[in-house]
């Protein structure tokens, strides 16, 4: 609050503060001579205000109830003037602010739940996938930062991941899975467009399905094998069975990120995917993404 | 003649009197905040709006999502641990309107920047239960289809001259456009659809400030 850029501000609202106060509070006094009337037995005159001949402006004492209340905000004001922020760049007796409160409540919940979160660190993955009580706190922090790609059962989308299925792009090992949650992960699949026109393009398409068992036409997809070995190979491998270090997909398995219809595979080859995950290592924190690791390791590996 | 009769019978004295005493609260409470380093200066690390990203604002202030999303994390760790570190005045500098807000039917998106891909805002965009299939939000699928320079971006360079003005009047150390800039912008917008400059728009929001959740 003591930022202002001159010291005149401060002078102003203390000045507009204190003034409004005293305002209300000669408003009172002045207002209240019937009650003085009153107490010491005078006959209280009306205000003199006659209207239309005959209309005339009582002047009946204030009730005490109202009368106290009034005088009860105004001692509030005043302690609360003291007490907390409120007269321009004094501070108050309380030294409270906002950003205080706000690390009072961090602290004390790291006095909660850091220790937790340590002794869950030191933990080995698949140990800490075993822990059930880490696990509970594991499934929490996926429902706040992960489902809205993933969705709320782990089960995906079309073109994000299902973490159930033990199915990797980038790996399954703890350690990987780890690593794609802290560092984020960038899949990218060129378009082909250029290199695959035409018949080339459905040959390549039946020889992708063909791979994954699907219902395909044997004669094109053995003309679009050789297109396979020379363009696709050199990330999803001779056999198609993919490279988890580019997180080039395996084509055998019948599990797609994008889908395994004709119509998807030819868009997904032509246009080609870009796939990211974002990093999340500098907004969860190591701690948390450790626990974060174990929860999705165990989603696809169930404990006994 | 008191004064309290003065005022009661003379009109203009009266509705002055009045005008002063209701003006008060806002004299002390309002004004002295246009005379504050925090709530005049940027964040450090915080830039002026692209061409792209001054476009994407004005979809995102057409479409009303202001109506259902807040732009504003109060410091409470229930928020700063969804969201991110809370919401400083200084990162509102270039708002003009700010896009606080007052109600969350969707989650805050104050520093939704970074936080899904870009494919997953397009898909989101288009038809929000493709990825979320509890999502209440209606989708948007025309903003794909219209070029960004039909659209929001067709005055691009008269907004970003108004920008020029407004910016600087509440912010002497603000960034403003050159005539480089101005020049330029529409080049910038070339090909781009109104979901381009509105994801540009969202992947920016909030990235000036980052800290551990």
């Amino acid at each position: 609050m003591s930022d202002f850029t001159s010291s005149f501000w401060s002078l102003f609202i203390m000045a507009g503060t204190v003034g409004g106060i005293l305002f209300v509070l000669i408003l009172l006094r002045s207002n209240m001579m019937a009650n003085v009337d009153a107490k010491q037995g005078k006959e209280i005159k009306a205000t003199g205000h006659v209207w239309d001949e005959d209309l005339e402006e009582l002047n009946s004492p204030l009730p005490s109830w109202w009368l106290y209340m009034f005088y009860f905000t105004i001692i509030f004001a005043i302690g609360y003037l003291i007490l907390y922020p409120g007269l321009g760049a004094f501070k108050g007796v309380l030294g409270w602010t906002s950003h205080g409160q706000y690390e009072q409540e961090m602290q004390q919940a790291a006095a909660k739940y850091d220790p937790l979160y340590k002794k869950y660190a030191q933990q080995d993955l698949i140990t800490l996938a075993g822990n059930k009580e880490a696990m509970k706190t594991g499934q929490r922090l996926f429902q706040t930062y992960c489902t809205v790609c993933h969705g709320s059962d782990a089960r995906g989308q079309q073109g994000f991941p299902n973490l159930t299925d033990n199915d990797w792009l980038w790996g399954g090992d703890p350690a990987q899975i780890k690593q794609t949650i802290a560092n984020g992960r960038k899949g990218t699949m060129p378009s082909w467009k250029a290199m695959l026109k035409g018949p080339d393009l459905d040959n390549v398409v039946e020889y992708v399905r063909q791979l994954s068992g699907h219902q395909a036409d044997p004669e094109k997809a053995a003309a679009g094998e050789a297109k396979f070995k020379t363009i696709c190979a050199a990330c999803h491998g001779a056999d198609g069975k993919g490279n988890v270090a580019m997180g080039a997909p395996n084509l055998t398995d019948g599990t797609w990120l994008y889908g395994g219809s004709r119509h998807t595979l030819k868009k997904t080859i032509a246009d080609g995917r870009n796939g990211v995950m974002p990093a999340h290592k500098d907004f969860l924190g190591e701690d948390k993404v450790h626990l974060l690791a174990a929860y999705i390791y165990s989603l696809s590996h169930p404990q006994q | 003649m008191s004064l309290q009769d003065k005022i009661e019978k003379n009109v203009g004295l009266l509705i002055v009197a009045t005008l002063v005493t209701v003006a008060i609260g806002g004299l002390v409470q309002i004004v002295p905040l246009f005379f504050q380093h925090s709530t005049t200066e940027p964040v450090e690390g915080l830039h002026k709006y692209s061409a792209l990203r001054l476009a994407g604002r004005d979809v995102y202030i057409r479409e009303g999502c202001y109506l259902c999303h807040s732009q504003m994390i109060r410091p409470f760790r229930a928020e700063t641990e969804r969201y991110g570190h809370y919401s400083v005045a200084g990162e509102f500098v270039y708002d003009h309107p700010f896009q606080w807000g007052s109600k969350r039917t969707g989650p805050d998106l104050a520093r939704v920047g970074g936080r899904y891909s870009d494919k997953w805002h397009k898909v989101h965009l288009n038809n929000p239960r493709d990825v979320v299939p509890e999502s209440v939000m209606p989708g948007y699928p025309w903003l794909a289809r219209t070029p960004v320079l039909e659209g929001t971006g067709k005055d691009i360079q008269a907004k970003m001259r108004t920008m020029n003005i407004v910016v600087p009047f509440g912010c002497k150390t603000c960034e403003t456009y050159s005539d480089a800039d101005i020049q330029k912008a529409p080049k910038e917008l070339e090909g781009k659809t109104e979901q381009d400059a509105l994801i540009a728009y969202l992947q920016g929001l909030g990235t000036a400030i980052k800290t551990v959740r």
